[in-house]
């Protein structure tokens, strides 16, 4: 019986995938729920536009910024 | 990746980059301040501000305050009369030559409880205009808006075409790493990346919002001669109306048609978004999405009843609802700060890629490669391989 694809050796085919867009699609994400979030009511849900844009304007500082 | 679909997203980044750079780099540098425009005209005197009074003080009617602003400009018709989604206080009264005036426009605000004038917005001049009219149609009309439209097309071809050209220069590389020991050119092809990757989404979303509202006025234009036309049939071939009754009591029937909803603007007979027969009374909501929409109610100019009502298709729902998107006003002052920021981090990317290009020029004309590959390409195969 032929084995069945690991688990191991899936997640190995995927881990270089992950590390090149894990993040791109976190912020890729956060950006959207900001965007709509705020867009949908006032008080807590622009704070979700704060958190969901801040998010990818923070990474961009402390990325780009780092090690100056 | 073979290197030959390499090289076409390449050429596709590199030109559709190249064509439309030097525009997008004035929309961001427009755009910076407009979406500060409220506190910048606050900070210039321009912005009209109403006297603190009470939240429930009695109102004067509409029709004490069209006399006011008649009695600033008598020889002008009205047009338009609106409010500030956030701000019942005052009203603001458009005037022109003849209902269909497109220049010489005045505009006169009056405070809706003491029916006192509180300044003239100007229309056509100031700083803040002229940055606006850059921004939107680079004082070219339509034809400029259009054209700044395809030039954001463009920019959503970079910006996927750049997404695609991501994975093989960061292959070798943990994310936001920025090689700051090695050339000025490595350090720049790193941020480049960085800040292209981390703002890619709202790029995309500013840039799609600002090509549907370049189609505006043809939207706007479209839903007039189909659906508003229909609300009209019946008052198809009557004399145009020269004398229009009360406003006041047109409102109050509009209002009374849609209790829910507050006035965003109101349109005179005659004038693009009303009938010669009716006044245009468009309804806002009062949530933070209805508050975007409008809803037309269309009052007999001389009974003063309201003749038809019919929620917009959606294709101008869509228009209001992609406006926000673009703006960044819909989240307070936290979010208009994001605003700057993404937008100078565009500015910073949009920047860094036309030195890339430079740069790599001025190396390719040195080295005098015979290769007839991308230069891009090439950069990609030199920098990530080892």
């Amino acid at each position: 019986m032929r084995p069945a694809l690991s688990w191991a050796s899936a997640f190995g085919r995927l881990a270089p995938f992950l590390a090149l867009w894990a993040w791109p699609a976190v912020f890729a994400v956060a950006t959207v729920v900001g965007l709509v979030g705020a867009l949908v009511g006032n008080g807590r849900w622009d704070w979700l536009g704060w958190i969901g844009l801040g998010m990818p304007t923070g990474a961009a500082l402390w990325f780009g910024l780092r090690g100056r | 990746m073979t290197p030959r679909t390499l090289r076409a997203w390449s050429w596709l980044h590199k030109w559709s980059s190249l064509v439309s750079t030097v525009f997008l780099l004035v929309l961001c540098l427009t755009g910076l301040p407009l979406i500060f425009h409220h506190q910048i005209g606050q900070w210039l005197g321009t912005e009209v501000v109403s006297p603190k009074m009470r939240a429930d003080a009695p109102r004067v009617t509409l029709d004490q305050v069209m006399a006011v602003a008649h009695d600033r400009f008598p020889s002008k018709v009205g047009m338009y009369v609106s409010q500030e989604p956030d701000d019942d206080t005052v009203w603001f009264v458009t005037m022109g030559d003849s209902p269909t005036a497109a220049t010489g426009l005045k505009q006169v605000a009056v405070d809706a409880r003491t029916g006192q004038p509180l300044g003239e917005p100007k229309l056509d001049r100031g700083l803040m205009v002229v940055i606006h009219a850059i921004h939107v149609e680079l004082f070219a009309g339509q034809a400029g808006k259009l054209f700044l439209g395809l030039m954001g097309l463009l920019m959503l071809a970079a910006i996927v075409s750049g997404v695609v050209l991501y994975a093989p220069f960061m292959r070798k590389l943990r994310f936001g790493e920025v090689r700051r020991d090695r050339s000025t050119r490595v350090k720049w092809l790193d941020l480049h990346n960085l800040l292209g990757i981390v703002t890619l989404t709202w790029a995309i979303v500013v840039g799609a919002t600002g090509i549907i509202n370049t189609w505006a006025d043809l939207v706007i234009t479209h839903w007039r001669n189909d659906q508003m036309a229909q609300m009209l049939a019946s008052y198809r071939g009557l004399p145009p109306v020269t004398h229009p009754g009360s406003l006041e009591k047109a409102v109050a029937s509009a209002r009374a048609r849609e209790p829910a909803m507050k006035i965003g603007f109101i349109a005179f007979p005659g004038t693009a978004f009303s009938s010669q027969h009716h006044y245009g009374v468009f309804m806002r909501g009062r949530a933070a999405l209805t508050e975007r929409l409008v809803k037309p109610v269309l009052v007999d100019a001389i009974t003063g009843q309201v003749t038809a009502s019919r929620a917009p298709p959606w294709y101008v729902d869509a228009l209001l609802l992609s406006q926000p998107l673009h703006f960044g006003d819909y989240g307070g002052v936290p979010m208009q700060w994001l605003w700057a920021m993404l937008d100078v981090l565009t500015l910073i990317v949009l920047g860094s890629g036309l030195y890339l290009w430079i740069g790599k020029r001025s190396t390719n004309r040195k080295s005098r490669q015979k290769t007839a590959s991308g230069s891009l390409a090439r950069s990609c195969e030199q920098e990530v391989l080892p």
